[in-house]
């Protein structure tokens, strides 16, 4: 006679079986069409030269170029701030100060808040209070040179959305460096700043890159954020100065798919644009992994 | 209490020491004093304080929130828990060894030369001559100075001990402070660490935290027994071993507790 114990045995398999088929066989439906129907687009021109004839033909270079530019950007000023920010969090406050469950509260939501509303902010208080204050204070109101979407005010706003995500894993990373080594370090006679600069950081490196990695991958995808403070549909040039605005793949294929006078003819392009979206964000992600899991070989060998 | 020979310039001395954790009580009233350019031994049950005390000795404590001491801590005739004391420099004059080795997980030669880096020093054959010296004194220069730029988590945990303690004589300390460091340590490391600590003691005053007694009466000049934060006896060490005067040292000794 088959018992409840067994029954149950068998069915538990079967029910997580089901549900790993359902994933994996979602991603592989989405990934499938999109490969299906993008990867005959995708040549070499594709991705080297501008769109023509209304965005029905030619390539997306300009926007890949937008995204490239943004992303750096968004690293160089995200980067830098998260990781102080951490340290901060980690060695300096005492852990259990209103000023660290203040900075913690803070973190937490902004992880939280949806990314239009990012949009709407740097629209708000980038565009139109310091963008349009530094006109004023640099030309006294005459010329908008600032007060207008560009890439600095979208690459900052990005920056500060993607802030949680380089906080966390760098304190994360920082935790693990053991408390011998901090000791042994300060019993040599260093003060608290030299010991993070030399063995807590150096130690937390893989923590900071993946970090790094995860903020780049993550707004390399985001739309909303960009969608008042930057991003353009069509440039006649490339970007060339902050104060400019740029192409970009995601905000690319939006528009594309919603606004363009012929959106059957520019399917294909769509599909590619897509397609080479996704190939961006899995490198990056991929290669996180793989960064993270040869530097933490690295230093266990070693 | 009874108090060691009063010998003309003690070289650390620790007068009414107290320690709380918060409300609990570690150290009560330690007065201590330890000879120069010899080695000091504090023995004593697990969690009688005794670590605590030799942390107290390099204001190692200060890193533990929640710490009040009182008293005072003299190395030199000058209290280390004074204002007008540098923590930072206070440290490169008193170096600890920790019980279980930490070296960086830098190179052989970058572990020795963060002292001296820290301190300033630059030039790279004067880093050269400081990490070769300090290895030497520290009895590893022959096993490792065919590749000094191997990791230092690649030798053995008796070799990284001896790092260690190179790494503390690069800065120039004038008292080493260490914790129980042969107890993670096989039978032939702990023997080269012991030898290593008298040759030590020509230049260096030494204060070690002990539970091994053999290990204490071998090695050192004075013996201090610590018991529940109390400094129960204290003495050169043949007197402590042969004849202690407190009940509880004696069954300590004999190895009746503890």
């Amino acid at each position: 006679m088959i018992g409840r114990k067994r029954i149950m045995g068998m069915l538990v398999p079967c029910f997580t079986g089901a549900c790993t088929a359902v994933i994996v066989l979602s991603v592989c439906a989405m990934v499938g069409i999109i490969l299906a129907n993008g990867l005959p687009g995708l040549t070499w021109e594709f991705l080297t030269t501008a769109p023509t004839e209304g965005m029905t033909n030619g390539g997306i270079f300009p926007a890949i170029f937008g995204t490239v530019i943004l992303v750096l950007l968004m690293t160089v000023v995200g980067v830098p701030v998260g990781v102080i920010t951490a340290v901060y969090l980690s060695e300096y406050v005492a852990q259990d100060s209103v000023l660290v469950r203040v900075i913690r509260f803070s973190v937490n939501t902004l992880a939280g808040i949806p990314s239009i509303v990012f949009g709407l902010f740097g629209l708000g208080f980038f565009v139109q209070f310091v963008g349009v204050g530094m006109d004023k204070l640099l030309t006294g109101g005459v010329s908008v040179r600032w007060g207008q979407p560009n890439v600095l005010w979208a690459s900052l706003t990005m920056a500060i959305l993607t802030l949680p995500v380089v906080i966390v894993s760098v304190e994360e990373a920082i935790r693990t460096v053991p408390r011998e080594l901090r000791e042994a370090s300060l019993a040599l006679g260093a003060t608290r700043w030299e010991t993070i600069l030399k063995v807590v950081l150096p130690n937390s490196i893989t923590g900071i890159l993946t970090g790094a990695i995860l903020a780049i991958s993550r707004g390399a995808g985001e739309v909303a954020p960009i969608l008042f403070t930057g991003a353009a549909y069509f440039l006649p040039h490339l970007p060339g100065s902050l104060t400019d605005q740029f192409m970009h793949l995601g905000y690319h294929v939006y528009i594309m798919s919603t606004q363009s006078p012929d959106v059957d003819a520019t399917k294909g392009i769509q599909y590619s644009t897509t397609l080479v979206l996704l190939m961006l964000t899995f490198t990056l992600n991929f290669s996180a992994v793989i960064l993270r899991s040869h530097l933490r070989r690295s230093l266990v060998r070693t | 209490m009874q108090n060691s020979e009063q010998k003309p310039a003690d070289k650390i001395v620790t007068e009414n020491l107290n320690l709380f954790y918060g409300a609990k009580q570690a150290l009560c009233g330690i007065s201590l004093r330890m000879a120069p350019k010899a080695i000091t031994a504090l023995i004593g049950p697990s969690g009688c304080g005794k670590s605590t005390y030799l942390r107290c000795l390099n204001r190692m404590n200060d890193l533990i929130p929640n710490v009040r001491v009182q008293g005072s801590v003299l190395i030199d005739g000058v209290d280390v828990f004074g204002p007008a004391i540098d923590v930072v420099e206070l440290r490169t004059r008193v170096g600890m060894i920790f019980q279980k080795s930490n070296p960086f997980p830098k190179s052989i030669f970058e572990n020795v030369a963060y002292g001296p880096r820290i301190q300033g020093v630059k030039n790279r054959a004067e880093l050269d001559a400081i990490v070769e010296k300090c290895l030497k004194d520290a009895a590893l220069w022959d096993e490792v100075k065919d590749d000094l730029h191997k990791s230092a988590l690649a030798i053995s945990g008796g070799q990284q001990q001896r790092l260690c303690i190179a790494r503390a004589l690069a800065v120039n300390p004038e008292v080493l402070l260490m914790d129980e460091p042969a107890s993670a340590l096989d039978p032939i490391s702990t023997a080269k660490i012991e030898d290593l600590i008298l040759e030590l003691k020509r230049d260096y005053t030494i204060v070690i935290v002990t539970h091994n007694m053999q290990q204490a009466a071998r090695v050192s000049d004075a013996t201090a027994f610590f018991y529940m934060g109390e400094l129960i006896e204290h003495g050169p060490t043949s007197k402590i071993f042969t004849s202690p005067q407190n009940k509880r040292t004696e069954e300590y000794v004999t190895g009746r507790f503890g």
